[in-house]
């Protein structure tokens, strides 16, 4: 089996007692948690619990200090690529380039990704972002609502197996946030696995599937089907 | 898909650069301007320094070499795209050539106004006699700077003091490519050209385009994930 037929196969994603040290400090420690295929998986935590560490490693950007990140039975150090190519990653900050237009942001990406036809793919997802009458329109003259519409078609121009999202819904007015919400559940529908870092909980509460609450950069406590997130994490953080 | 990739990635930096022309113009203007300081310095009745136009010529493209590094990767930190390129599926090295020839044809560009200005300032017309030679120079030379500088721009990245760090880290690695370099080019200034000694530092110089080449390509996915 190629490496990217193998990518293509994982259907879900096992954090394994993984730490993650920058010198001294400890920004994830011991973690474990698994998400399936199909499932909203939110890390939830104030600022500074690690969840964005937690993406960067889940992503391959960062190596874990220690303990092991499996996609399905693949290890990433020995399928980097492949696995890439069926990661999408949605950041705080949006991974385009201002000064190319919506079109040409989104066509560069799609080529990288190796999608045939990157130029009607870049146009069929401007359309779901309701952005095709400003496809030839710089970036930098977007608002914030905007590039985060178009920062999340990048993020999955390529129909990834694994999306992850950092706190996907700062910056957005109430008809994006329910756009995105929307696309999300559209996402886990077809079978996706989405793993989200927010500290948003309201919108989390009946989004997610999963909960892994973050503190300091421990779990603090998992929940499955997670109702009453607010005082659920309210006892889990204590005061905060 | 290494070899698209790297062409992807060097032409998305050309149309960015076509659109803004931020840096080519902020460092044709260090060049120019740095060229001009030293002429007016240097230069007494029309006369320069025996070999001074090559130094100058290579101080020039130093600098603003490194002014276009740090303004090439500050773009890539403000929207954290270089993370972007870092996640796409194909080899990491992949990103590191198509950033630094990006890095050599803005250079390259910023030559071909810099080299007729210095001939012209330092009586250098001999430079523009041998344009051969001076090409495959300047390009050996481009590429052993920017081979060094790419790999280090794109380390610092995440630091604080990166536009510091960066001369402190680049200058005393690409000392032997700017000796031969400076060397190579002095002999072009020569009545006669002598090509054995010209042929000498320029197969110098490509062996060291080899050498920091290959270290950056085989350093840059371990360097780039931690």
């Amino acid at each position: 089996m190629t490496s990217a037929a193998a990518a293509d196969d994982f259907d879900h994603v096992a954090v394994d007692d993984v730490s993650r040290h920058f010198g001294r400090r400890r920004a994830v420690s011991r973690v474990s948690f698994t998400a399936r295929q199909g499932t909203i998986l939110g890390l939830l935590g104030p600022n500074g619990a690690g969840k964005s560490t937690m993406l960067a490693m889940l992503a391959t950007l960062l190596r874990p200090t220690a303990g092991a990140i499996r996609f399905g039975t693949l290890d990433p150090r020995a399928h980097g690529a492949a696995l890439r190519g069926r990661i999408g990653v949605l950041g705080h900050d949006l991974f385009l380039y201002p000064e190319l237009t919506a079109h040409e942001n989104l066509t560069f990406f799609a080529a990288l990704y190796q999608r045939p036809d990157a130029s009607g793919v870049a146009t069929r997802a401007l359309t779901r972002a309701g952005l095709a009458d400003r496809a030839d329109d710089p970036v930098s003259s977007f608002s914030r609502g905007m590039r985060q519409r178009v920062a999340l078609e990048r993020a999955l121009i390529h129909g990834p197996r694994l999306a992850l999202l950092d706190e996907p819904f700062t910056g957005l007015d109430d008809a994006s946030t329910a756009s995105l919400v929307g696309r999300l559940r559209e996402l886990r529908d077809v079978g996706t696995i989405v793993i989200l870092a927010t500290h948003d909980l309201e919108l989390a509460e009946g989004l997610i599937d999963e909960a892994v609450f973050l503190r300091e950069g421990r779990i603090a406590s998992t929940m499955t089907r997670p109702e009453g997130l607010r005082s659920a994490y309210r006892d889990v953080m204590g005061h905060r | 898909m290494f070899a698209r990739a790297m062409w992807l990635i060097l032409r998305k930096d050309l149309t960015v650069e076509v659109r803004s022309g931020e840096v080519a113009y902020t460092t044709l203007f260090f060049a120019v301007s740095c060229v001009l300081i030293f002429a007016f310095a240097l230069v007494r009745d029309g006369r320069a320094p025996e070999d001074g136009a090559a130094g100058l010529l290579w101080i020039a493209i130093a600098f603003a070499g490194t002014l276009a590094l740090g303004r090439t990767f500050e773009r890539e930190r403000q929207s954290e795209t270089l993370r972007a390129l870092l996640m796409a599926p194909t080899a990491r090295p992949a990103v590191y050539l198509g950033k630094l020839l990006g890095i050599v044809a803005l250079l390259a560009g910023v030559e071909v106004i810099l080299v007729p200005l210095v001939a012209l300032l330092f009586n250098a017309n001999a430079l523009l006699e041998h344009p051969a030679w001076l090409a495959a120079i300047l390009i050996a030379g481009t590429v052993g700077f920017a081979a060094v500088g790419t790999l280090f721009a794109a380390m610092l990245i995440r630091a604080r003091s990166r536009d510091v760090l960066l001369p402190v880290l680049l200058y005393p690695v690409i000392v032997p490519v700017m000796i031969a370099a400076v060397r190579g080019t002095a002999v072009l200034l020569q009545p006669e050209v002598d090509t054995q000694v010209a042929w000498f530092w320029l197969a110098l110089l490509a062996t060291f385009d080899v050498v920091f080449v290959t270290l950056a390509l085989w350093t840059f996915e371990p360097v780039m994930t931690d």
